[in-house]
């Protein structure tokens, strides 16, 4: 240990100590006063720092909403459409119970200073009031169904089916990292077996190479949307739960082993426009795992580029189908078999093609 | 229920202890401290074997905190103690998940369930009802030793080579399932799992007794009505445990199966280092709900006990009757019911049903009205009173400010819209701290304030109380104030570190700050222990029966109760326990008959 660390401990303990003989000797002193002084006069210094706490409190709420507001999304507008669902609903929520809030604080506060021990008050004998009851259960049922109305009204905006027009995108989480999928030129994502997959054979998605809408799949390193253009995630695990948490278009959703998820939104700002927006040169979309998965969820990044059409017909040109990384010649395992079985080298039940379906 | 059928148990167990008292002259060491089966021994075991666990579970918080705050710093001592978890002086990634896992299941299963519930349930129990004992003091003695049988095992498991459970408080699996998937799911996982079946059978024998004793022990007229608020709520903490308990226990021996047996519950389609499992069919999404349909219930089952707790010392020390009393009983009861239809609240965003999804959300934001109605009869409580501000009744009042804070983060949280946003982030951390850490330590330390002159014959010095109280109450708003904002720049938890994230970084300033307060508020913390330990030796002696001038029968019992409670005869009961300030007398207990020029309420 370092002495400044010797000194910190040293420091603690000492404080400790004088706090200690602080406190007993206030009890000494009581004595000598005698209780019903040494009560009077603590209950008063209590009773204004009750005071304190609440002017206190209250100031350093809004200085903290002054320092950090800016660096939250508050400011920023929500980057999908039902992203600014949720901004609305926000504001409506925060509106109703920071009034609440404040109110019911200022209430208990301002109570515990004002009716601090007295010995000319006489206490009011109050046991219950059918009348005020009820107005505190009516009034919170009713601000709380038309919560409840507004919320669900967004839900199921939200979380209902995907438009028709939706580009679908498939992203798959695995200990420690996302893989993207785009169903090529067909618009058909091909079948997958999670015993297909097999990175050192270039299949990390499991992709089933017979069925040849796998064929034109592409597998990108980075997730490119259409600005305007709604897109549906179909959301896949290989191993445990992960979670696409998508901070800047308000969207979160767990990716499941065994039971892929859907999402979907429509982008409403390219990365360009949102790095003029928050002013931030270095700004990236990012998806960011939100459900526990390990040792290395801290560091389960992904990046979602916003593009325009152009930018993103360029891209998408530039990429090339997994299937002809997986076999540069271009002809499926089937196909393989099949002449090799037609040449008579192999006998129906080959391993080529047992291979191929288990792998 | 009659008062008949009340009185007849009451009387026999009387007279069997009255019979068994002239035996305890024989009382041995070990009788008496260790295999104790009087309510009030065990009610301190079970307070000091749960501050134990506050102190680890707290400095484990001290330590990831260190990490969040600090994240470059290197401190060598910490591989001094913690060898290759903290190489070079930094807490290691699969470290920082062990501690931040072990921090939850200790904090709210170790400390807020069985060392609040443990504590304040035997205490205060037979005390309040006016009983001998609990109904099986035995069964009594047995839930504390499966509790510390619980503890040893977990205690065991930080001591493994591949360390702890590492896969968060809930355990999901796969995670927690698959011994590849992480360091913590081998070995410290089946330790885990073993001390959460362990610690349910505990809580199962606790339960039951504090159920049967509140029904069947109360003493001549002590009608339910006229039961203190304490017992209402521990009552219904006890049922909820009873009912919730089994169906996590049935999802963690589902949970045992799928790692050890091949079966395949939770896991389905699962690549996982490198290699291919057989496992079809399962879905992970079943233990959540298994888990939740407990976890729920049991955030409850932490913050009952201490609305009990609070509303009674809130109302003597206001010198004024709780207000609402049966409003009170009935929003504990509405409490516990819909606590039990609200867990998939948990899952919004695991693509959940959105239908279903919807009526939890309804159920859940119905929760709230209950929780309202308490937090404004606590209000009113206070208004007009005449208070006195004993460290419990300061408590208390940062026990209603917190969980009026916390929980109407609970309206945001709820609704499941805007759960997507903040959903796993910091939002949800601030949120759960408040209401049910803060909250619930809040009331804790009011309880243990108020009656602690009643375990030990002696007071605890006001002065630290005070200073324990107010750095407690501003270090909680300062740690769990600003994460509110990290949520809403949708910072994610459970990260052991943000510096590679564009989004989160800019608040390493913030988590210094966080960090900080969260390592004062520990040493105040420290400060408590030292007044409860130096105390129980040292403290104040306490001169008469009744020295908070309370109604409620503990008080009637001599200063330091011998095994059976009331030397003589258990008193008889005569009204309601909230006579505080009626017709300008200060306070008429329990025992004191109904004159007839009295006022009715």
């Amino acid at each position: 240990m370092t002495s400044t660390e010797y000194f910190i401990i040293i420091i603690v303990v000492l404080v400790f100590i004088v706090v200690f003989q602080i406190a007993k000797a206030s009890e000494y002193v009581s004595v000598l006063k005698g209780e019903k002084k040494a009560f009077e006069q603590n209950n008063r210094i209590n009773g204004f720092l009750m005071l304190v706490f609440l002017v206190t409190g209250l100031a350093a709420a809004w200085w903290c909403n002054k320092v950090l507001y800016k660096k939250t999304l508050m400011g920023v507008p929500s980057a999908s459409d039902h992203g600014e669902n949720i901004d609305t609903m926000m504001w409506i929520t925060l509106a109703i119970i920071g009034f609440v809030f404040v109110i019911t604080q200022v209430l208990l506060f301002w109570f515990a200073y004002r009716y601090q021990a007295s010995e000319k008050r006489k206490v009011l004998y109050y046991p219950h009031n059918n009348k005020l009851e009820l107005l505190w259960t009516a009034v919170p049922a009713i601000a709380l169904t038309v919560l409840v109305a507004f919320g669900l009204y967004y839900w199921f905006k939200i979380t209902g089916d995907a438009p028709k027009t939706a580009m679908e995108v498939e992203i798959t989480g695995h200990q420690f990292g996302w893989e993207y999928r785009y169903p090529g030129k067909d618009n058909v994502l091909g079948r997958q077996n999670y015993k297909l997959v097999d990175p050192s054979k270039n299949n990390p998605l499991g992709q089933d190479w017979n069925d040849a809408a796998n064929h034109d799949d592409l597998h990108p390193s980075e997730m490119h949307l259409i600005v305007n253009k709604p897109v549906k995630l179909v959301i896949r695990s290989q191993d445990v739960i992960h979670d696409v948490g998508l901070p800047h278009f308000r969207m979160k959703m767990d990716a499941v082993p065994g039971t892929p998820t859907t999402m979907w939104f429509t982008p409403k700002y390219t990365t360009a426009e949102m790095k003029k927006i928050t002013g931030n040169e270095n700004f990236v979309y990012e998806i960011a795992c939100d459900q526990v998965c390990g040792v290395g969820h801290y560091s389960m990044r992904g990046v979602i580029v916003v593009d325009t059409q152009e930018e993103y017909d360029k891209w998408l040109a530039s990429q090339k189908p997994q299937f002809l990384t997986a076999h540069p010649d271009g002809v499926p395992p089937a196909a393989k078999s099949a002449a090799a079985e037609a040449t008579g080298t192999q006998t129906p039940e080959g391993k080529p093609v047992a291979q191929a379906e288990e792998h | 229920m009659s008062n008949e059928a009340v009185i007849q148990p009451g009387v026999i167990s009387h007279e069997v202890h009255e019979h068994h008292g002239e035996h305890h002259h024989h009382e041995t060491f070990i009788s008496k401290y260790v295999f104790s089966q009087d309510h009030k021994m065990i009610a301190k075991q079970f307070l000091i074997t749960g501050m134990i666990w506050a102190i680890i579970g707290g400095l484990m918080s001290v330590l990831f905190r260190i990490q969040l705050g600090y994240p470059e710093a290197t401190l060598p001592w910490l591989e001094d103690i913690f060898g290759h978890w903290a190489r070079g002086g930094k807490i290691s990634p699969e470290f920082y998940y062990a501690l931040g896992t072990m921090h939850g299941t200790i904090l709210i299963f170790f400390v807020l369930t069985a060392g609040l519930s443990g504590t304040f349930a035997n205490l205060l129990i037979p005390f309040q009802v006016g009983a001998r004992d609990m109904a099986s003091p035995f069964m009594n003695m047995l839930s504390y030793w499966f509790f510390l049988l619980a503890s040893i095992i977990m205690m065991s498991s930080l001591f493994v080579q591949t360390g702890p459970a590492a896969g968060g408080w809930t355990v999901y699996p796969p995670l927690s399932a698959l011994g590849d998937a992480s360091q913590g799911s081998k070995i410290g996982m089946d330790l885990w799992l073993i001390s959460m079946a362990m610690f349910v059978v505990s809580q199962l024998l606790g339960g039951l007794n504090y159920v049967s004793t509140i029904l069947n022990m109360r003493t001549k007229g002590m009608t339910m009505t006229r039961l203190p608020l304490t017992i209402w709520a521990i009552f219904f903490t006890a049922v909820l445990g009873l009912l919730s308990f089994p169906v996590l226990l049935s999802g963690f021996i589902l949970l045992l199966f799928d790692r050890h047996l091949g079966t395949s519950f939770y896991l389905s389609d699962i690549v996982i280092a490198g290699k291919i499992l057989p496992n079809e069919g399962g879905s992970p999404i079943l233990y959540q709900h298994l888990f939740w349909f407990l976890g729920h219930p049991e955030v409850y089952i932490i913050i009952l006990p201490t609305m009990g707790l609070v509303s009674e010392v809130m109302s003597i020390n206001a010198r004024k009757p709780i207000f609402g009393y049966m409003a009170m009983v009935a929003s504990l009861f509405a409490i516990a019911v819909l606590s039990f239809l609200v867990w998939a609240h948990h899952m919004f965003v695991t693509g959940l049903n959105p239908f279903l999804g919807s009526v939890f959300v309804l159920l859940t934001l119905l929760i709230a009205v209950p929780s309202a109605i308490k937090v404004f009869n606590w209000l009113t409580t206070l208004w007009r009173g005449n208070i006195r501000f004993t460290p419990g009744m300061m408590f208390c009042i940062g026990f209603v400010s917190t969980f009026i804070s916390g929980g109407l983060t609970g309206i945001y949280v709820g609704n499941s819209t805007l759960d997507i946003h903040v959903h796993d982030t910091y939002f949800i951390i601030a949120h759960f701290h408040i209401v049910m850490g803060v909250s619930a330590f809040m009331g804790m330390f009011a309880g243990i304030y108020h009656w602690f002159p009643k375990m030990y014959g002696r007071y605890m010095n006001n002065t630290l109380g005070y200073i324990h109280f107010w750095i407690t109450l501003a270090c909680a708003y300062i740690i769990f104030w600003p994460m509110h904002y990290e949520g809403f720049a949708g910072m994610p938890r459970r990260y052991y570190s943000y510096e590679n994230w564009e989004s989160f970084k800019q608040f390493a300033e913030l988590n210094r700050v966080i960090s900080f307060a969260a390592i004062l508020s520990f040493l105040v913390q420290l400060l408590f222990l030292f007044n409860f330990f130096y105390s129980i030796f040292k403290g104040r002696k306490v001169t008469t029966k009744n020295p908070w001038g309370a109604n409620t029968l503990e008080w009637t019992t001599p200063i330091n109760p011998g095994h059976g409670n009331w030397p003589g005869e258990i008193p008889e009961v005569h009204r309601w326990p909230y006579d505080y300030g009626k017709d300008g007398v200060d306070f008429i207990p329990q025992t004191e008959p109904v004159t007839k020029d009295e006022s009715k309420h």
